[in-house]
């Protein structure tokens, strides 16, 4: 056995389910510190608006969950299409643990923004270019989990829902570019990484750390979740067989 | 400090209903979420112990 790292060291199921289960309890402190200190900052630190008065301050949820809705379903098509191609499981496992989490951060992401709409615009909802095409995102999300569900042989699942995923990715440069393409009532990009931010520096702070709140309890919740895959895909695997004899296998 | 007294934070100057379902939504989700993926976890694990 060679000494060297290898890049697919934890491409291995049972060195993936060891790591992993030292770094949630990690992740899920960082998320939690990070939240709190970002919700601090929006609410007792951050001015209130001149136009939109404390409504904006839903700004600081919105944003982040909008961003998390689009680069988890990135992240999702990516796994799923390496899943394929190269046949390598844990990958199939990671784009499915990847669909629920990433279905509620776009349901986050609706809800806020029709909270947001409704006193800011006059109305909860608009059949405009960016909200059509974030509903259009939670519809690839439902439409993949249905999907790999319904299929009971689960390589036939993985290589079906790894299909839908790629298609639908086009779908998140359209969300993304919508406010540029078509005149949408929705504001442009909140940060760009071409000109200066267009807000003060504490509303930044906030959406800032409550971005990389929302960074952590994903990987948190999507490392759990992809255990439990792990286990039920892989019961009857002799390091499987393993844990479930050995008390550690015991304390999650 | 942008807040005189608790009333007027939970006010969110008159916003309160909006800004408070917009966090109220995401802490159940952000609650409900890792109880759900835990639950399922667990259950993984208790079938692997039965089945030996």
């Amino acid at each position: 056995m060679s000494r060297h790292f290898h890049f697919f060291t934890f491409a291995s199921p049972p060195r993936f389910y060891a790591l992993s289960g030292f770094l949630i309890p990690w992740l899920y402190f960082v998320a939690v510190l990070t939240g709190l200190i970002g919700l601090y900052f929006g609410f007792f630190v951050a001015p209130t608006d001149a136009t939109q008065g404390d409504a904006y301050r839903i700004i600081f949820i919105h944003v982040p969950t909008a961003w998390m809705s689009m680069v988890l379903y990135l992240v999702m098509a990516g796994w799923a299409a390496v899943g394929w191609a190269f046949n390598a499981r844990l990958a199939s496992m990671v784009a499915r643990a990847l669909a629920p989490t990433g279905a509620l951060f776009t349901v986050l992401a609706l809800w806020t923004g029709a909270l947001w709409g409704k006193p800011t615009w006059g109305a909860w909802w608009v059949w405009d270019a960016r909200l059509t095409s974030e509903l259009i995102l939670l519809f690839l999300y439902l439409g993949y989990i249905a999907l790999v569900e319904s299929i009971d042989d689960t390589r036939r699942a993985d290589h079906a829902g790894a299909l839908l995923a790629l298609v639908g990715a086009v779908n998140v440069p359209v969300i993304y570019f919508s406010v540029r393409w078509w005149n949408t009532l929705h504001q442009g990009a909140s940060i760009s990484m071409t000109a200066a931010p267009k807000m003060a520096s504490t509303m930044l702070t906030s959406m800032l750390l409550m971005t990389v709140a929302c960074w952590a309890y994903a990987f948190a919740i999507v490392f759990v979740r992809t255990r439990a895959i792990v286990l039920e895909r892989e019961r009857d695997a002799d390091w499987v067989l393993a844990l479930g004899r050995s008390r550690s296998g015991v304390n999650v | 400090m942008n807040w005189g007294s608790w009333g007027e934070f939970w006010a969110m100057g008159g916003y309160g209903l909006y800004v408070w379902g917009s966090y109220g939504l995401c802490t159940v989700v952000f609650s409900v979420e890792p109880l759900l993926a835990m639950r399922r976890l667990k259950q993984a694990l208790s079938q692997i112990r039965d089945a030996r």
